[in-house]
């Protein structure tokens, strides 16, 4: 039972970390923070908003973030935030999570959302960022 | 109080300064149409196939909407209230205010229209308010929420179920990209920064 564990957490492990590497292979976060634009219409890094908080996302399981009123459907979707489930959402975000908030169409540019997937794991990780608070829409 | 006027930028010359002068007050004056809410009455136009869901994830989109034109309000009377805006840019921001108040309501009309409840502001924003120094930080935050909503709205439109929706909603992007635009020429910014926008 011990040693069952333990293999799905390696398990679990690699794909997560494996998931990373890949995506920040193939994406430029610099390039995707041009096309976070796009969600900071209801997203901030350090802030819930209209949309929760990305800061911290990553190995998130969906749903949980403290302090939003997420949807009983990004509840109970079973996703936890990895390279290839940000990746999978933002492409189809309704079809992904039927029932979802997100009301967006999705972004089916493959560059545009490796670059995107790219920036959000970087940037969800950034001490600075995430500790700042009060969320600051640069319009440049 | 620091009240920064516009003209004391070094990047404005006196002509772009009368440009915007000219442009802030055209935009204070202009009327704002109620198209968007003529087009939300006809908002249960559905096909006879459409089902619960559907209904409801159209409901779930418009109350996502509300609830980014509730913060846009709250942001407008953050810079209202803050003593940094001159006059001239306060008489616009009101009015901005104003069209996102009748964004809502008309939003909110749908909302009921469907059968549900339309979702209410939230009790505090975290708006970046030891941040907002001078009257172009007000603006950069405004013309950062206006392009926001813009992206927000274009997102949108292709997933709704209801094509007087998505008529609605195209309404509603244009007047928040005129605000964009009005604000980043105010700030020494090409309005229209593309043909196309992204």
């Amino acid at each position: 039972m011990r040693q069952h564990k333990f293999n799905t957490y390696i398990l679990a492990t690699t794909i997560l970390f494996s998931g990373i590497s890949v995506a920040s292979a193939n994406g430029d976060a610099a390039a995707g923070q041009k096309v976070y634009k796009s969600c900071k219409g209801c997203h901030s890094l350090a802030d819930n908003r209209t949309g929760p908080r990305h800061c911290g996302l990553l190995g998130r399981a969906a749903g949980t973030e403290e302090g939003f009123n997420f949807s009983s459907e990004m509840k109970n979707s079973g996703l936890v935030w990895d390279a290839e489930t940000l990746d999978r959402f933002i492409a189809a975000p309704l079809e992904v999570v039927p029932g979802t908030t997100m009301g967006f169409a999705g972004i089916k540019d493959q560059t545009k959302r490796e670059n995107l997937v790219a920036y959000l794991i970087k940037a969800s990780q950034s001490k600075t960022a995430c500790s700042a608070g009060g969320y600051k829409q640069a319009d440049k | 109080m620091n009240t920064v006027d516009t003209e004391s930028f070094p990047i404005f010359s006196e002509s772009m300064t009368k440009t915007r002068r000219q442009f802030l007050r055209r935009a204070g004056g202009a009327v704002f149409s109620a198209s968007s809410i003529a087009v939300l009455s006809g908002c249960g136009t559905y096909s006879t196939s459409a089902s619960a869901e559907t209904l409801s994830q159209d409901t779930k989109i418009l109350n996502t909407a509300i609830a980014a034109e509730h913060e846009a309000i709250a942001a407008y009377q953050l810079g209202a209230e803050s003593g940094l805006l001159t006059p001239e840019v306060l008489k616009v921001a009101v009015k901005f205010q104003g069209h996102h108040k009748e964004h809502v309501d008309a939003l909110s009309a749908a909302v009921t229209g469907l059968g549900a409840e339309p979702v209410n502001p939230l009790a505090s924003y975290a708006f970046p308010v030891d941040k907002l120094k001078q009257e172009s930080d007000v603006l950069q935050f405004a013309a950062g929420l206006e392009r926001g909503a813009v992206s927000a709205y274009a997102g949108a439109i292709p997933v709704f179920e209801s094509k007087d929706l998505m008529a609605a909603a195209a309404s509603i992007l244009a007047d928040e990209a005129m605000h964009w635009a009005i604000l980043r020429n105010t700030l020494g910014l090409d309005p229209v920064p593309g043909a196309f926008f992204s």
